[in-house]
């Protein structure tokens, strides 16, 4: 690999304190480095990012781009891909798709955007082996999983019997048998139920047979996570989602994991950084903008965003990332099979498609094509929501930017959530075309915060990859970090960020994108196809623990429609993985 | 005076691989010297070619009397029926083909008329907002509908075909006119909201199947009926838009399948239910 220089561009680097400050950024061997030795600099690749604003390259820690369900998305909507289609060219294959690209497109795009790494959300453990198919098929991009886990069956008995260790070791022995990297929970208890037509709407009520409460399981999932120092915290995608009111039981769902201390235990070498690269949070909340809905119908319907930001602003053990709803076509799609079916019931048109699943003894899913419409007053309040939940929070170390794609909006829209927050007057102008709901049933229209380019460097790289245990690599250009960077065409010193459509412009392509040392995107065209890496968790445990946990999982495995030995995902399905070891008997990290 | 440019086509020969070309428009054939329109690019499968290797172009102008419309007139002068997407997407001008064409023929066209004397494949007429696409023989699956998976169809113009149509005819349809002489078969007006479409002779089955507004009326029989339709009672030479169909009519609203106060007139002569 070469070696190469940015010269003179604008640096935003929070992780390292670095805040617009013109500097040169090295690179050799794939990785950033303090410096270059004459002779290397003297053959390295130079680029002249004078004038131009240089962040890490992105790093999506939410998105729904690799499964089953993804797949059901694309399946479901051809008319999604006919006015969407990029033609094949040297280098890069065709593709269609809008709001669920076909994976090459997906690749591609993200790329044409700046980012280099993206995590798949919800990975159902049986539908492994179909996600690590896509994601191995999708270029450009790192990438990993969360794995679904907040109703399976064998959790739910052993949570509900309080059996936390044969728990952290069947979660242990999940994420080595599927190639996962973190915990996921949706609607804990509830998707159980939907296998019955019911769902919880409580964090205490019992669901059927497991007896389990939503409560028991996001304290039990948050304390196998710590127990074994798992990269990223509980990703929780709380109950009642899509229900006015729900940000009650989101805050009351945020305070159980409370008690619970952040601990990552992760066997790697970590790049340097200023500030402290481990996650500070013991629960991550999915798609806030969701799950922060105020009112107790859709008649009295608002924003229920200041209610939740007031508990994230006063807790440190959270981090959100908000689901934005820019407006337009978008494909919902989640392991909350019950919201699927609210939301098609909700949408009222009868004979509207949408599916639903059961996956056996471990989760749900279901997708529905829905239409944000700027002229609708439920979703003029969601697109509030969705930018409330980040303006309102005051520490953007504890937000993420998201569309929770394809669900609030289409990841490619990222660039207009940027130019929201950049900018009251967007917002205004926004505002002035939506339904009055838009700032009337929200605080949005009050909130005077526009986000600096470094806030937006915070919310859409380093704090994505501190959130989820990536910024021993990613995320920041520290000494040691991979060479993934990302070149905009914004000039700070001159830079007017309530000129949106220049704001979109810039952060929709890329002046370049470059991927562990080597230009991939020049003005959001691909120029290279890199090599790319799919990241997953080894956590150890204690080998008779496991063993007593295996015999538990025997004896339920008959109630799976496949074999045993079929189950696990073998590493060679994935391309260029790379195993963290985590809870490793060696200390030091 | 003013000058109306023609270009006409004739096919060379036998096509293997279907070739596509949405550039035979009068939009894009618009100010072009003969040379210039042989150049032209069409895909035939994954290879891009010209149309001056499918067809022998000569181009001249004539001298119209006609205001305003100045517009290009295509004259295609034999079988097209392995050409796809002729006059997709036009706005204006004319097109005749002499023979039959192939998929997509004026497809998501706004304005202008296409003729064709043959028969026309699937497709033709996708998500028409406008114009007039009249087919002498008959017409394949999906005239007039909605591209696959999407709600809203042909939302304005005509479709006239003097022979028959086959299944989905109109589906999703939110306005314009369809007109079949001849039959129908499968789901036609399936999901139509909105517009207009009369069937001159019989319908197999499935006709209006979840629509909740426009009008379908089936001179014939409808052998298998839909389910979800509430019979309204009869009338006698009903108006239907600007037409006026004579004899005595059945008339159903629905679907109540999918909608609790559906807006869809369905007005058949005979009914097998």
């Amino acid at each position: 690999m070469s070696t190469m220089v940015i010269k003179n561009g604008h640096v935003f680097d929070p992780l390292n304190g670095i805040d617009g400050e013109v500097m040169d950024v090295f690179i050799k061997d794939g990785k950033v480095t303090a410096d270059l030795s004459g002779s290397d600099l003297a053959r390295a690749e130079v680029i002249d990012a004078r004038g131009k604003t240089v962040m890490p390259g992105g790093v999506d820690s939410h998105a729904h781009v690799a499964g089953p369900k993804v797949n059901a998305g694309r399946l479901m909507r051809p008319e999604d891909h006919i006015g969407s289609v990029r033609p094949k060219t040297e280098v890069a294959h065709s593709g269609s798709g809008y709001t669920v690209p076909s994976v090459y497109k997906q690749g591609y795009d993200y790329s044409a955007m700046g980012y280099t790494t993206v995590f798949e959300a919800a990975m159902p453990p049986l539908e492994a082996r179909h996600t690590h198919e896509e994601m191995r098929s999708t270029p450009m991009l790192d990438m990993g999983a969360y794995l679904v886990l907040g109703n399976n069956w064998f959790l739910m008995r052993y949570l509900h019997q309080g059996e936390i260790e044969k728990a952290a070791a069947y979660v242990a022995w999940m994420m080595k048998t599927h190639k996962a990297y973190g915990i996921k929970c949706v609607n804990p208890a509830g998707v159980e139920n939907w296998g019955w037509g019911k769902n919880v709407h409580s964090l205490d009520e019992p669901n059927i047979h497991f007896e389990v409460t939503a409560r028991e399981v996001i304290h039990g999932l948050a304390e196998v996570n710590e127990r074994l120092g798992m990269p990223i915290s509980l990703h929780l995608h709380a109950n009642n989602l899509g229900h006015p009111g729900n940000a009650e039981i989101t805050k009351d769902s945020l305070a159980v994991p409370a008690d619970v201390g952040p601990s990552q235990k992760m066997g790697v070498d970590w790049a340097e950084t200023k500030k402290d690269p481990h996650r500070a949070q013991s629960v991550y909340l999915a798609h806030a903008q969701f799950n922060a809905f105020g009112g107790t119908t859709w008649r009295d319907f608002e924003s229920g965003a200041a209610k939740l930001a007031g508990y994230v602003n006063k807790s440190d053990h959270v981090v959100i990332d908000n689901g934005a709803v820019p407006f337009g076509p978008a494909t919902c799609m989640t392991g909350d099979g019950p919201s699927i079916h609210d939301l098609y019931v909700l949408a009222g048109i009868g004979g509207q498609k949408w599916s639903n699943t059961d996956v056996e003894l471990e989760c749900g899913s279901g997708v529905i094509p829905f239409n944000y419409l700027k002229g609708s007053p439920i979703s003029a309040v969601q697109w509030a929501i969705g930018l409330e939940m980040l303006l309102l929070v005051d520490d953007p170390w504890k937000t993420i930017m998201t569309t929770d794609h394809p669900n609030g909006g289409v990841f490619t829209q990222y660039p207009q959530v940027i130019a929201w927050l950049l900018s009251k007057r967007a917002r205004d102008e926004t505002a002035a075309e939506c339904h009055k709901w838009g700032y009337d049933r929200s605080s949005l229209g009050g909130i005077e915060r526009e986000m600096t380019l470094s806030e937006i460097a915070i919310l859409t790289r380093a704090n994505a990859a501190r959130t989820i245990g990536m910024a021993y690599r990613k995320g920041h250009l520290g000494a040691g970090a991979d060479g993934d960077v990302a070149v905009y065409e914004i000039d700070p010193e001159n830079f007017n960020p309530d000129d949106s459509d220049k704001v979109i412009r810039a952060f929709s392509r890329a002046d370049l994108t470059i991927k562990d040392g080597m230009v991939v995107a020049r003005q959001g065209e691909v120029v290279a196809v890199p090599e790319a890496r799919r990241y997953y968790v080894e956590p150890k445990v204690d080998e008779g623990l496991a063993k007593d946990m295996l015999a538990d999982v025997r004896e339920w495995f008959k109630y799976y429609t496949i074999g045993f030995a079929n189950y696990p995902v073998p590493e060679k399905r994935l391309r260029n993985p790379v195993p963290i070891v985590v809870n490793g008997p060696e200390g030091g990290w | 005076m003013v000058l109306k440019r023609k270009v006409k086509l004739t096919p060379k020969g036998e096509i293997g691989i279907m070739v596509e070309a949405e550039s035979i428009s009068p939009d894009s054939f618009a100010g072009k010297s003969e040379a210039e329109l042989g150049e032209i690019a069409v895909m035939q499968g994954p290879r891009e070619a010209k149309l001056a290797e499918f067809f022998e172009v000569e181009a001249w102008d004539e001298e119209t009397t006609v205001e305003g419309d100045v517009a290009v007139e295509i004259l295609i002068d034999g079988d097209v029926s392995r050409v796809k997407r002729i006059g997709q997407r036009m706005t204006k001008g004319r097109i005749e083909i002499g023979g039959s064409a192939g998929m997509h023929l004026g497809s998501e066209m706004a304005g202008g008329e296409i003729r064709v004397r043959g028969n026309a494949g699937s497709w033709a007429g996708m998500n028409m907002r406008g114009g007039l696409l009249e087919v002498g023989g008959d017409v394949g699956d999906h005239a007039g509908s909605a591209y696959r998976g999407s709600w809203r169809g042909m939302s304005g113009g005509k479709i006239i075909v003097h022979g028959n149509g086959r299944s989905q005819l109109g589906g999703g349809m939110a306005g314009g006119e369809i007109l079949v002489e001849g039959r129908v078969e499968n789901f036609c007006g399936i999901r139509q909201n909105g517009g207009l479409i009369l069937v001159g002779k019989d319908a197999v089955r499935g006709v209006g199947a979840e629509m909740i507004g426009g009008t379908i009326a089936v001179l014939g029989t409808i052998q298998n009926f839909t389910p979800g339709f509430v019979a309204a009672g009869t009338e006698r030479d009903p108006a239907i838009g600007d037409l006026k169909i004579e004899g005595e009519f059945s008339k159903f609203l629905g679907d109540y399948a999918v909608s609790k106060n559906p807006k869809g007139v369905l007005y058949v002569k005979e009914a097998v239910i």
